[in-house]
């Protein structure tokens, strides 16, 4: 039995008169990979954000866990979710290591624990601890921190991790490598569910088992890639894939 | 100039010491203060903002004045001097801090945030450290501007090389003055270079760096 780890209902969020989501209804399973897509001002972060705490819900209700979010602690909550933003989240003041056992450090782990467990996510993001565990984020390139992003995220093992474009700064090349190394960090902690926002079309697909389209504060469609493709629900979704039905169709005019 | 020097020198070297004491008291106590507030007020835009209104109406006030009308209530000496420096650095030091503190980046308190801190913890783990800067360079201004008013603590029997130029002033003698002014310099540039030393150690490396 799959169970619903993030459950959304009739969720709505207005900033003063503005309405920025409106009656949301979702439910992701636990280890599912789900990407969400949207241009800017579509909500996606604002649904992000929702699930950590970090903006309140005007109406409706969410549930993590099984647990309602008004009942729940939210600096409790946050220590169990792993948080990865774009790459200026690293703490410039604080070491690799440091930022890395900022968590740990708030559930006041032992020194030990967290020094196996900053080697350990290091090792599992592809970077030497020996080597990096010293340095302070400005002295890494842009996909070495987000790396470090990842890391920290994972520190406290958590269920639940959520991704805020955290790669919409880095270049084109950079970027694919850390995409497979995400899909591939998925496949190997298949009991993790991945909550992914971006507003790369190719990113959404290529990452997510299912891909939530949001446009103006409601779904427009929530799928897998295939499902997607096969049969867009709205105009909107159509339009969105077309674009990548006419990149392609360059590709082919300049081959 | 020499000779006053071979002749005072056990004297001066005393009211340096006593100078050097009444401003570093008093920059100490103000700092505290002012963390404090911070921590408290700092949510608290209206009170923040009233306070440092406050405490420039203060600094506004003549330092003679302010020391002539803590006397009844202090009495004379180093403590009235303490009080009244401290009050003058608070404004500087509440100021640059605030200013420090609310420029850190605010997607930094979101992240700090969303990985679990409380408020008190985003404050010493986040907000402080990153803003080491703008404190150190508020401690720099607050000593030199104090290092000068000190002088006049001299009036009240505060001691301080004050008591040199007035000495000078009474006297009509430009030596005394001449000592007292190179000896405040003089301790201004040392304390600098200490709290300059200081910096270093306490600011991260990741910070000078970027």
């Amino acid at each position: 039995m799959t169970k619903a780890i993030i459950k959304f209902e009739h969720v709505a969020k207005k900033y003063g008169k503005n309405e920025i989501i409106s009656d949301l209804n979702f439910e992701i399973n636990q280890g599912e990979f789900v990407t969400v897509l949207g241009s800017s001002g579509s909500g996606k972060t604002t649904t992000l954000k929702m699930i950590n705490g970090l903006e309140k819900p005007t109406k409706g209700k969410i549930t993590i866990n099984g647990n309602d979010l008004n009942d729940t602690n939210l600096v409790d909550l946050c220590r169990h979710i792993g948080y990865v933003v774009q790459s200026i989240g690293l703490f410039p003041h604080m070491t690799i290591a440091q930022n890395i056992a900022v968590t740990p450090n708030l559930l006041n782990w032992d020194k030990e624990k967290i020094n196996k467990t900053v080697d350990d996510m290091l090792n599992q993001v592809g970077l030497d601890p020996k080597e990096y565990s010293g340095r302070y984020p400005a002295q890494l390139s842009g996909g070495q921190q987000q790396r470090v992003g990842v890391a920290r995220a994972l520190s406290t093992n958590p269920p639940i991790m959520l991704f805020d474009e955290p790669f919409s700064a880095l270049d084109a090349i950079i970027r694919q490598d850390v995409q497979q190394e995400v899909k591939e960090l998925h496949q190997n902690l298949s009991d993790k569910t991945f909550f992914f926002v971006t507003h790369d079309i190719n990113e959404a697909l290529f990452l997510g088992d299912r891909v939530m389209i949001m446009n103006k504060g409601k779904i427009e469609q929530f799928d897998t890639p295939e499902k997607l493709v096969a049969q867009p629900a709205t105009d909107y979704v159509a339009q969105l894939l077309g674009t990548v039905r006419q990149n392609r169709a360059l590709w082919e005019q300049f081959k | 100039m020499i000779k006053y020097w071979q002749d005072n020198s056990a004297r001066m070297m005393q009211l340096t010491i006593e100078h050097a004491r009444m401003v570093l008291i008093a920059l100490f106590i103000a700092f505290l203060v002012a963390i404090v507030l911070i921590a408290v007020f700092l949510r608290k835009k209206n009170w923040m903002n009233s306070l440092i209104y406050f405490f420039s109406l203060l600094y506004s006030v003549p330092s003679y004045a302010f020391f002539a009308l803590l006397i009844p209530i202090t009495g004379l000496g180093e403590t009235t001097a303490i009080i009244v420096l401290a009050f003058y650095n608070e404004y500087v030091l509440l100021r640059t801090l605030i200013t420090g503190i609310r420029e850190v980046d605010p997607n930094y308190i979101e992240v700090a945030r969303g990985m679990g801190m409380t408020q008190e913890e985003i404050f010493t783990k986040v907000q402080l450290p990153l803003s080491m800067p703008a404190i150190f360079s508020g401690l720099q201004v607050a000593l030199a501007s104090t290092m000068a008013i000190a002088t006049i603590a001299s009036t009240i029997s505060a001691g301080g090389l004050g008591d040199l130029m007035f000495e000078g002033l009474q006297t009509g003698r430009v030596v005394p003055i001449l000592w007292g002014t190179i000896l405040t310099v003089a301790l201004t540039l040392v304390c600098i270079v200490i709290l300059k030393l200081i910096e270093n150690l306490v600011i991260s490396d990741g910070l000078e760096k970027s």
